[in-house]
């Protein structure tokens, strides 16, 4: 009996990997009644497994609620209407951070930008995001980077020029630790090389 | 007299009240837009202002800034509200401070710091059955090479000769050229403000068909473009009357600047005016 349902729970794991790995629509991620249609109601049973057997690989599934936070008690159909990702559990090391494509600029200006966006509430025009950028980094580079958050979906902007936190800084982001990691800092940390 | 002085009061009090809401619109919307703090809004000021005028207004114009108002006042307290929701959280942080601690970090440090918070999605890209199918489909309806490329067959082509008359029945050539047309347009315009020296815009330019108003009026641009013509804008009434000149005026005179006048020529505004015109007869 324990056999069948070790059995089933894998055959289950197997297909949730499937699905959130392999990218299936314009952006990364599977909404929970997608996984609920293809998985079974026991769903967060086999994401919960999933994500116990990604922790070797330093790997987690990563469920991002649609507008407001969970609370504790998370409700199905909040389930449903979130997105749930694989992400990197731990953290890159900057030499790994440059393996993976993005210029130590790059990095640099999306973290100022996100804490600055977080700071103003959750919105910041882009003319004072882009003054503050522009204290460390050319003009033109300045212009193509929030171009380049924004595609990526690290950003959102509206018609009035307002930038947002966008859906992949939700996903990827811890904002309070970045927050806390930035306030808690006195002095400039030793330097590194990229 | 008294009547009259109450009259002046009321209208002054009126136009005060107008202005007071205007700023009102305006300061919510700044705060709004601007990203500015919402508490700079005493909601209980404004309520008060827009309590004391709101006896006063009478027409729908002066009812819809009150509204306005009072719907920019409502986003602002909302704003107010998720102020006070934002500072409740853990992320709440003082943007000076965060301001200040970013301009004394370097790159490197700002790196560092983001990396650690920082967990990049694991996506991989790969053909979907979707795009298979519509690859597949596209692939089925694609006609082969040997078909696209074949070379295109010159039919022979006979030729002759055929008069201007011909070419005129065919509308291929207008039977008058284009400075005879607008020669004989200048004369009519001039028939028709014999006797009141100017003629409102659409009176002139309107026609039986919508079509026909079209060409009059791209007519009459010609006419006023080559100084065959002047047009006299009225803003108060909100009319326009063409008056013919008796000579062609090449040039402006050296203090005059030339603008251009659009003139919306669709179909509702020429419905419109041949009912009034209809009406009139």
């Amino acid at each position: 009996m324990r056999g069948k349902r070790k059995a089933y729970y894998a055959s289950k794991v197997k297909r949730a990997s499937h699905l959130l790995f392999y990218r299936r629509h314009k952006k990364p991620g599977v909404k929970g009644w997608e996984l609920r249609k293809n998985l079974g109601k026991d769903y967060p049973q086999v994401l919960k497994i999933l994500n116990d057997y990604l922790e070797r690989l330093d790997l987690q599934v990563k469920t991002v609620f649609e507008g407001e936070p969970a609370t504790e008690k998370t409700r199905p159909e909040q389930l449903d209407k979130a997105r749930f990702f694989i992400t990197l559990r731990g953290a890159l090391t900057p030499k790994e951070a440059k393996m993976v494509g993005w210029r130590i600029d790059d990095l640099a200006g999306l973290a100022v930008t996100i804490a600055y966006i977080i700071s103003r509430k959750g919105r910041a025009p882009r003319k004072e995001v882009e003054e503050i950028l522009r204290e460390k980094l050319p003009k033109w580079r300045v212009d193509l980077n929030l171009d380049r958050y924004i595609r990526y979906g690290y950003l959102s902007q509206d018609e009035k020029e307002q930038l947002y936190l966008g859906w992949r800084t939700r996903a990827e982001v811890d904002q309070k630790a970045l927050m806390d990691l930035l306030l808690g800092t006195e002095k400039p940390q030793s330097s590194v090389n990229v | 007299m008294t009547e009259k002085t109450a009259r002046i009061s009321k209208r002054q009090k009126i136009k005060i009240g107008r202005e007071r809401l205007q700023q009102i619109i305006e300061l919510c919307r700044a705060v709004e837009e601007r990203g500015l703090d919402p508490f700079l809004v005493d909601v209980d000021d404004i309520i008060a202002v827009v309590r004391k005028y709101f006896p006063e207004w009478e027409n729908l114009e002066d009812l819809c800034l009150d509204a306005e108002t009072i719907h920019r006042l409502a986003s602002v307290i909302k704003l107010q509200s998720e102020w006070v929701k934002h500072r409740s959280t853990s992320l709440y942080t003082d943007p000076f401070l965060l301001e200040e601690k970013i301009r004394k970090l370097n790159k490197e440090a700002l790196v560092e710091i983001f990396l650690k918070a920082w967990h990049p999605i694991v996506e991989l890209e790969q053909i979907s059955l979707h795009s298979l199918k519509n690859a597949f489909s596209y692939w089925q309806s694609l006609v082969p090479l040997s078909e696209r490329w074949q070379e295109a067959v010159q039919e022979e082509t006979i030729t002759g000769t055929v008069s201007r008359e011909e070419l005129v029945k065919e509308h291929i050539l207008a039977d008058e050229t284009f400075a005879e047309q607008l020669e004989s347009f200048w004369e009519e315009l001039k028939l028709q403000t014999a006797e009141k020296v100017k003629i409102k815009y659409w009176d002139f330019v309107g026609a039986e068909s919508y079509e026909e108003t079209v060409h009059r009026a791209y007519m009459t641009s010609f006419l006023v473009t080559y100084g065959y013509a002047t047009l006299e804008v009225h803003p108060l009434e909100e009319e326009i009357y063409i008056k013919p000149n008796q000579k062609p005026i090449s040039k402006p005179k050296s203090k005059e600047q030339l603008v251009s006048i659009p003139i919306p020529i669709n179909y509702e505004e020429w419905s419109k005016w041949r009912k009034g015109e209809q009406d009139e007869r």
